[in-house]
């Protein structure tokens, strides 16, 4: 999921030396392969193009929604019968969806591609979509809901952080939906986003692992070759307007200590050859969190002692607009005021003075020696090259990226710094924690849906 | 993620092998054991090491000792202070981590293999192992640091939940120890605490240092002794052992009042403990039970059947003693009746009526089919060499394991589960917003 402030640190690339390889078949599914011969296994990720930024108001997470019932069967593969399929070949499955895609994905002997690719071709056309099941599984999708979000005060901090930060674009929307929007969803919504967007011109499927080029190519051919494409929507670009002046939002639940996030809009990574700007920004999240010795950690944590954690992420591969994010926990007796004015203490430094040679070398040696190590999990790499191609980007981008770091000039992370990390810009969101009340429990939330 | 618990217990669960892994082992002088995997496949090195100088080491009125004696350890080194740790080792883009349990502490290294970063790399590496400073300035921010994160577990039902159960299933026992401690016993630790812990546990005679990736055995074995060359002097046998764990005598029900959305639920008992001659056909019921994921009967009839949670998982930590048998859920509030009930029943028919051939069946096609995945990256198989070493299992371990599960019968499962789990005395915590009967 997206919405996992760490997670997007980790947007770093793969080693130069292999060489991804791609095709597309007659009805517009795209493949990228990676060969990678360490170990008899194999990743198969199967890419929609379509996440959460792809729905309407009153069908928020029909997305998420439709990611579940896409293990409820087909004709020929009936309810269950997926997961066992998987299981019995040794293999792991499952799937997970953000606001840019859908992704599906198994992990499996190498000898059992054959099986993966089957099945996922044969719910890319056929899923059966009961009325009963769709019931069923929409009480599990508020369950989840409530343990990832509602229960969860950080993350309610980010779930209002994006609906103040953005106004136009359907970033400001959560990827698992609105609670009323999860109880009013139908089995028919479910079935009209799958027929909108489940289609093999509209996906990408990439294969990590021991295996060849031609042999993918067979079986991808075979497997997904007679499923026809279908005309796509347009998608409006729904650009986010110029932000013109500080956003402030505040998160009030049952909570102990308070917790600070701060959002700036910035680019992200459109042409792979010529834009600069996004990678001076993930240099300059580097500078601030990239490592252990890096600002944040050692000024804010262990000199000022005003915070307990503090980080910077911002992430240069997406579909829609950026974000630049700084959080924190504030420190025994400090505030999320104070940790704000010391954050910004932070970014203004950068902008006057600038970051040093040696702050950026460290981070560039962390760039190329995380190259190394990613290529230690097939995995990991197939994320990358998906999520490189499904934000238009070319599979040669995710090779390039180690050169497009390294060429970053400290006058660059200064001057993204100073255009960009702007109070007309910026978005701060705060938890203020409520006292804990052990003995009244709380009324249930007004206009919930009781399904029994 | 459809189920994304379920996914992380059992990459902690994996237990697993490949025929002929090529692990060298051998003792040095000093009585550390090295677990090596010669492999040039990349260009990085993986090291760690372990010492028995868990949480379970700490006593009732200092809990919370031996993780911020873990803690500290690259907190300040030599003649290093924690920011010069962190820049040196950032320089050559190495990762240093740490792990702790209730028995082990364990540092990871990982680094490029090229001469100038692993030695760089490597020389922290053993600074931080052999000469930790534990500044008593320093301990007090890292306090200040942990109390918060206790803080924090307050006003989280899961961690609420987790401690209630280790206190009811563990009692007296170290394993009901938080790792974290408890902000009363943090806030009295001293810097001469510390000290005699960090002397008292992490011994050369007991370290097991893993390594895999691109150097020779010779390297490895200079980089063995470096990494324990000044360790505190050899230890006693006694400074290593934990006492055994008590089985319940009766059902234990706890229920903690918290405002939240969902209930938070655990049950379980004490397990068993690593080695236990049950726990193979314990590992393969408990994938049919709870922890196959999709293919499991508790995510059958609480979530298939009924949507009652998003995730229901059961697992077996085995540990140096037994460790816990935990079966975990949440579900919406005013469930909370009806998901325990489900959950109690399918767990009371699993041990009364025991498993079809069938599910075994699939149990082992899983298990055995998939042992190449759990062994994939260097990452993984690191962990397997630091478990092998620290519990002493064979070297053979990983290539013994699809051959013990594939002769886990039916009748072993039964049998093994009645011996160990008793549905009559489990330990049940519920969090939530529940009435408190």
């Amino acid at each position: 999921m997206k919405s996992w402030l760490i997670a997007s640190l980790l947007c770093m690339s793969l080693p130069a030396t292999a060489a991804v390889q791609q095709f597309t078949l007659d009805n517009g599914l795209q493949v990228i392969v990676q060969e990678d011969h360490r170990a008899p296994i194999v990743v198969s990720q199967l890419w929609y193009r379509a996440g959460s930024m792809d729905e309407f108001n009153g069908t928020t997470g029909i997305a998420h929604m439709l990611e579940h019932m896409m293990f409820k069967g087909t004709k020929e593969v009936p309810e269950g019968q997926f997961s066992k399929l998987i299981a019995a070949a040794g293999g792991r499955e499952n799937a997970f969806t953000n606001t840019d895609n859908t992704v599906y994905f198994e992990q499996l002997q190498k000898d059992k591609l054959a099986l993966a690719l089957r099945l996922e071709a044969d719910r890319m056309h056929n899923l059966l979509l009961d009325d009963d099941s769709f019931a069923k599984e929409n009480k599990v999708v508020m369950e989840e809901r409530r343990l990832r979000t509602d229960d969860q005060p950080q993350a309610l901090v980010y779930e209002n952080m994006m609906a103040v930060a953005f106004q136009a674009s359907t970033y400001r929307r959560p990827v698992i939906g609105w609670m009323n929007d999860i109880e009013n969803l139908t089995a028919n919504d479910a079935r009209a986003w799958y027929q909108r967007w489940y289609a093999p011109n509209n996906a990408t499927l990439v294969i990590v692992g021991d295996v060849t080029l031609d042999a993918v190519k067979a079986l991808a051919t075979q497997y997904f070759g007679t499923i026809p494409s279908k005309p796509l929507p347009i998608r409006k670009p729904q650009a986010e307007p110029a932000q013109v002046g500080i956003k402030r939002v505040n998160v009030q639940a049952p909570a102990k200590l308070p917790y600070l996030l701060m959002a700036y809009h910035v680019p992200v990574l459109r042409d792979a050859d010529k834009d600069v700007e996004p990678f001076a920004l993930e240099v300059l999240a580097g500078i601030l969190d990239g490592n252990e010795a890096a600002r944040l950690g050692r000024v804010l944590v262990r000199e000022q002692r005003v915070a307990t954690q503090a980080g910077a992420s911002y992430d240069l591969v997406a579909r829609g607009p950026g974000l630049f994010m700084l959080d924190g926990t504030p420190a025994q007796g400090k505030t999320a005021v104070d940790l704000e004015a010391a954050l910004r203490v932070q970014v203004a430094a950068i902008i006057q003075t600038g970051v040093s040679t040696d702050e950026l070398k460290r981070v560039k040696a962390q760039v190329i020696a995380n190259n190394v190590y990613q290529r230690d999990s097939t995995f990991y790499q197939a994320m990358q090259l998906g999520e490189y191609v499904s934000a238009g980007l070319p599979v040669t981008a995710v090779a390039d990226h180690v050169a497009k770091i390294q060429a970053v000039t400290a006058a660059q992370v200064q001057a993204v710094a100073r255009k960009y990390l702007v109070d007309s810009g910026l978005t701060v969101a705060t938890l203020d924690p409520q006292p804990i009340n052990k003995t009244t429990p709380r009324a249930p939330v007004a206009g919930m849906r009781h399904v029994n | 993620m459809r189920n994304w618990i379920v996914f992380i217990v059992t990459m902690l669960m994996s237990v697993v092998a490949q025929a002929g892994l090529p692990i060298q082992h051998w003792q040095l002088a000093n009585g550390a054991r090295v677990y090596f995997i010669e492999s040039h496949d990349l260009p990085m090195l993986d090291v760690s090491v372990d010492f028995a100088a868990g949480s379970a080491y700490d006593s009732a009125d200092k809990s919370g000792l031996a993780s911020l004696t873990h803690r500290m350890l690259d907190q300040g080194a030599g003649n290093l202070t924690d920011n010069q740790i962190a820049s040196n080792l950032a320089d050559v883009g190495a990762q240093l981590s740490g792990s702790l349990d209730a028995d082990r502490a364990g540092v990871t290294l990982r680094t490029l293999s090229s001469r100038e970063e692993r030695v760089a790399a490597l020389a922290m590496l053993t600074q931080v192992l052999n000469a930790p400073t534990f500044a008593a300035n320093v301990i007090a921010r890292e306090k200040a640091r942990v109390i918060a994160g206790l803080q924090a577990t307050e006003a989280d039902p899961a961690s609420l939940a987790a401690r209630a159960f280790a206190q009811a299933v563990f009692a007296n026992h170290p394993y009901s120890y938080r790792d974290t401690g408890e902000i009363a016993t943090v806030s009295k630790l001293t810097a001469a605490d510390l000290r005699q812990f960090y002397q008292t546990h992490y011994n050369a005679n007991h370290a097991v240092i893993a390594l895999i990736g691109d150097i020779s055995r010779a390297e490895a074995n200079a980089i063995a002794q470096q990494l324990t060359m000044s360790l505190p002097a050899n230890n006693l046998a006694a400074n290593t052992s934990i006492a055994t764990v008590t089985p319940l005598a009766t059902a234990v029900a706890r229920t903690i009042p918290y405002p939240a959305q969902q209930s938070q639920i655990l049950l379980g008992q004490p397990g068993v403990a690593r080695g236990d001659p049950d726990y193979f056909a314990l590992y393969v019921g408990n994938y049919i039970l709870g922890g196959g994921g999709f293919d499991s009967r508790l995510m059958a009839e609480v979530r298939q059947k009924r949507g009652l949670a998003y995730s229901v998982y059961s697992y077996f930590m085995p540990m140096k003693q037994a460790g816990a048998f935990q079966v975990g859920l949440q579900t919406k509030a005013d469930q909370t009746d009806q998901a325990l009930a489900v959950v109690r029943d399918t767990l009371a028919n699993f041990i009364r009526d025991g498993v079809t051939d069938d599910e075994l069946t699939q149990a082992k096609n899983n298990i055995i089919g998939g042992f190449p995945l759990r062994i994939d990256s260097n990452k993984e198989l690191l962990a397997y060499l630091a478990m092998i070493g620290f519990y002493q299992q064979p070297l053979t371990y990983l290539d013994d394991f699809p051959k013990r599960v594939a002769e886990v019968t039916s009748a072993q499962i039964k049998s093994a589960f009645a011996r160990h789990i008793y549905a009559d005395k489990l330990v049940s915590v519920v969090v939530g917003n529940v009435v408190v009967k």
